[in-house]
């Protein structure tokens, strides 16, 4: 790779190992663009940061698309073979000039041209992000306008290219190919089309409902509805990592009867009418499947504590209880099954897999695996350019609240903190929670360092130590989201993006004094 | 690519690759401490030591690149003689300590000595001996037992980006310092340990809890983020007491501080170990059948009495594929709702 854009993605913290990789890159000659609020780690690596502020990543997503147009660096050759749509969206950047955008992002236009021509100037280019792109109420059009840049300048569907997410958790990837998302069967197979319906009725031996249920977050306001009568949590903790704590455990306090499967009793567990002991993973057989799409071996290694089952044999035992027949009795058989049902994942058995893991759309026994996508073009034919304008966040500064509050995680703690929070020095290390914000801003608001501030915002407050650091700018505050007794979510925003729920954990507007 | 002779056997490498490289390529060993594949040579160690015709004295094979036609001599009475003395003089200076230390087994040093038959040494004088300070959770130093190869200083450096360490001082007094000698404070990624040819850098956690013996070793994939590291959990009497990963993984060997170091909230005794069930405001122990009964009744009256779309189901980016599976096809063909998702979107 011989650019590597990192926007969104605190890449040395939340993705470690991926940094090194990156850094290696970075040894061998590749530039490195960050597009940050925060000065993160990975700035220390970078030929450009551009120091944003929340929320404004599409103009400066579509700034950067003005430039390359402006100075015709795109890519002709791919635009004219691979895409649609291409003159009517470069209309639409006509507004985005350096200038403009320089207002609202606060990045430099001098910066935003050199990025542009970094990024646009190169054909082995890849994109990198994470949650600082997708937690927004546009995240949605914020993946788009990334998507955008990169046809632009056709740096997809070849090797050291692309756009690419990169998973927050060991096996996001697979839980949603394996469809634990309310709209689709495994292998992304819309519940909704009567063909796909009748595959899975025949293949599972039962009636489906040809309704799209509903999302984590929908389900929330669900029960605040008092539609949702019973919940079965399994290796989830909401009450901590979904947004508006308050809104949530008052959403689970209205369910009649609430189960929670998990290796802790966990914020949420508690909440429950049943809790059951799992295995954790280091206590079970199967595989995940990580960010590069890599289907990959876990392996028993130890036995579980106490009387704590395998989440897939307390499936298969209430499975048999309701009278329902699961048609498999092994991690291999339930691979097996799904494999049968996904031809992307047809040709990996736990054989094949046994010392190195295989990325999918793998269809056959003698397919290698595919490395990259869309090496062949696109499935749809031509991909679109899809026009994306600039929505501020949802929820702005005011006189009452006039800090933007952004959380995301470090690199010691991992997400609600059940499993770090207990690893003695991890917590002897990185056990206190804090809020990052500017010596300036401290300044004026009268904190020194470790001491302890109040936040609120319209949802709640809490009190937590300040650190204070010049690695955010003024006017912006960090919270990491582990820590329960100053629980981040506490403060943010569950505004949903329309399109697909994910909720502005990275926008909320605080106010801040000192204790 | 470049043509040479290696004792006497034709090799052909790449150009600029090293003749260290180039011996190891054809299958012939050369005995190494400081050389490392991630790393830049550095011909600290001296024990690469080889032959060139043509050349007055031998030379490191780490740092001398390979030439056409050259010819390499890898092993002779001389050769041995001077790696056996550049062994003992390390050694000379090494605590002789293997009964206890946590890097028997796996030491490189040790294993060298053994190679080499030192059980005495003709090298007697001051030793160096240093106050420990270090009150770092997760990394244990010994400098005594540094032999000032430079491979953590490099892996730290070069692939870790961060220099938390470097050497300091001169001649004898050298050692491997942190900034003014303060408490190592760094992002403990611990790739200094994995590549520690000796016992000098361990993992604190590690320490008493065993070495090879009695340990089974299990390939798996780390349970924290999204990439995905291959790991090896070290396994004595049903509890993990390392967490290793081997250098031909996608990964390359590399881990974080959680996927190296946070693993004992596996035998955390806060675990859960039996089901609960709240009665009042209370949780009381239940045996399984109780409790999944008590599921089974419940799901199947909620759903008589308001239908399975009443119902909801979180599943887990934390749980496997197969359970992601078996789950979304419980949630939707035993109890009949798409009303199933996880945390993907947040």
């Amino acid at each position: 790779m011989e650019v590597i854009f990192i926007i969104g993605s605190n890449t040395k913290e939340t993705h470690p190992v991926i940094a090194n990789r990156m850094i290696k890159a970075f040894r061998k000659g590749a530039k490195i663009i960050v597009a940050d609020p925060r000065k993160i780690p990975m700035v220390k690596f970078s030929e450009l940061f551009m120091n944003m502020r929340p929320g404004t990543d599409i103009p400066l997503l579509n700034g950067l698309a003005h430039v390359i147009v402006k100075e015709g660096l795109q890519n002709e050759q791919f635009i004219a073979e691979k895409t649609e749509g291409y003159e009517s969206w470069k209309k639409s950047l006509e507004v985005y000039t350096p200038e403009y955008v320089e207002k609202i992002t606060g990045v430099p236009k001098e910066k935003i041209i050199k990025a542009a021509r970094i990024y646009g100037g190169c054909r082995r280019a890849g994109i990198f992000y994470t949650m600082g792109i997708t937690q927004h109420a546009c995240g949605t059009d914020n993946v788009r306008a990334i998507a955008n840049l990169a046809i632009l300048t056709g740096n997809i569907g070849r090797e050291s290219t692309g756009v690419n997410p990169l998973r927050g958790q060991n096996n996001v990837q697979g839980a949603s190919d394996a469809a634990c998302l309310p709209n689709v069967y495994p292998g992304y197979q819309r519940v909704d089309l009567p063909e796909v319906r009748e595959k899975f009725e025949k293949a599972w031996g039962a009636k489906l409902s040809p309704m799209p249920g509903l999302t984590a977050t929908e389900m929330m306001n669900a029960a605040i509805d008092g539609k949702i009568k019973a919940m079965y949590i399994m290796g989830e903790n909401p009450v901590l990592t979904d947004p508006n704590m308050h809104h949530t455990v008052k959403a689970l306090g209205n369910i009649d009867f609430v189960v929670v499967q998990d290796i802790f009793l966990s914020e949420t567990a508690k909440l429950a009418d049943v809790v059951l002991p799992a295995a954790c993973a280091a206590e079970k057989d199967g595989t995940f499947s990580n960010t590069e799409r890599r289907v990959q071996r876990v392996r028993k290694a130890v036995d579980p504590p106490g009387v704590a089952h395998d989440d897939l044999s307390i499936i298969l035992d209430l499975a048999g209880r309701i009278e329902y027949d699961m048609q498999f009795s092994t991690p291999a058989g339930a691979f097996e099954e799904f494999g049968r049902l996904w031809p992307a994942i047809a040709g990996i058995d736990y054989h094949r897999i046994a010392h190195r893991g295989l990325q999918w759309p793998c269809p056959t026994k003698e397919h290698p695996g595919t490395e990259y996508l869309y090496k062949d073009g696109f499935p749809k034919g031509k991909v679109p350019f899809t026009v994306v304008s600039y929505t501020p966040p949802a929820e702005i500064t005011s006189d009452d609240y006039p800090f933007v509050l952004t959380t995301g995680r470090n690199l010691f703690q991992y997400h609600s903190g059940t499993m770090t929070r207990r690893v003695v020095p991890i917590e002897e290390h990185a056990g206190t929670p804090y809020v990052e914000i500017n010596p300036e801003d401290a300044g004026h608001l009268g904190i020194s360092n470790h001491e302890f501030v109040k936040i609120s915002s319209r949802r709640g407050e809490l009190e937590v130590r300040a650190r204070v650091t010049s690695n955010i700018p003024a006017g912006i505050v960090f919270m990491p989201m582990h820590y329960h007794e100053a629980a981040a979510n506490i403060l943010t925003n569950d505004v949903l993006d329309p399109v697909v729920k994910i909720p502005e954990y990275k926008v909320a507007a605080v106010a801040i004094k000192a204790v | 690519m470049v043509t040479l002779k290696i004792n006497g056997t034709e090799a052909v490498v790449a150009e600029g690759a090293t003749v260290l490289e180039a011996a190891r390529n054809a299958g012939i060993y050369i005995p190494s401490l400081c050389q490392h594949p991630k790393l830049t040579p550095f011909g600290g160690c001296r024990l690469c030591l080889v032959e060139i015709k043509g050349l007055p004295r031998p030379v490191t094979s780490c740092t001398t690149p390979v030439s056409e036609g050259m010819e390499v001599v890898t092993t002779s009475p001389t050769i041995e003689r001077l790696r056996k003395t550049v062994l003992e003089l390390i050694l000379s200076d090494h605590p002789n300590d293997c009964m206890v230390c946590e890097q028997a087994g796996t030491c490189t040093l040790q294993e060298l000595a053994y190679e080499y038959g030192i059980r005495e040494n003709r090298f007697e004088g001051e030793r160096r001996i240093y106050a420990k300070k270090d009150g770092n959770p997760f990394i244990e130093r010994e400098l005594e037992k540094c032999i000032m190869c430079g491979r953590c200083v490099k892996i730290c450096d070069e692939v870790q980006g961060v220099e938390a360490i470097e050497f300091g001082y001169r001649g004898f007094d050298t050692k491997i310092c942190t900034s003014f000698e303060d408490d190592l404070d760094c992002e403990f990624c611990g790739q200094c340990v994995s590549v520690c040819p000796t016992g000098a850098l361990t993992g604190k956690l590690w320490s008493k809890q065993g070495r090879k013996m009695g340990v089974k070793e299990v390939d798996s994939t780390c349970p924290y983020c999204g990439t995905g590291c291959t790991i090896t959990y070290h396994v004595k009497n049903n509890e993990i007491i390392r967490v290793t990963s081997n250098d031909d993984t996608p990964n390359e060997g590399l881990l974080c501080v959680k996927g190296r170091f946070a693993y004992k909230y596996v035998s955390s005794p806060d675990r859960l170990r039996t089901p609960l069930i709240k009665r009042d405001g209370l949780f009381f122990e239940a045996g399984w059948e109780e409790a999944l009964g008590l599921i089974a009744e419940r799901l199947q009256g909620i759903k008589a009495e308001h239908g399975p779309d009443a119902i909801a189901a979180l599943s887990s980016a934390r749980c496997t594929n197969e359970e992601n599976y078996a789950f979304q096809k419980f949630i939707r063909a035993a109890v009949g709702t798409n009303n199933v998702d996880h945390c993907a979107r947040l």
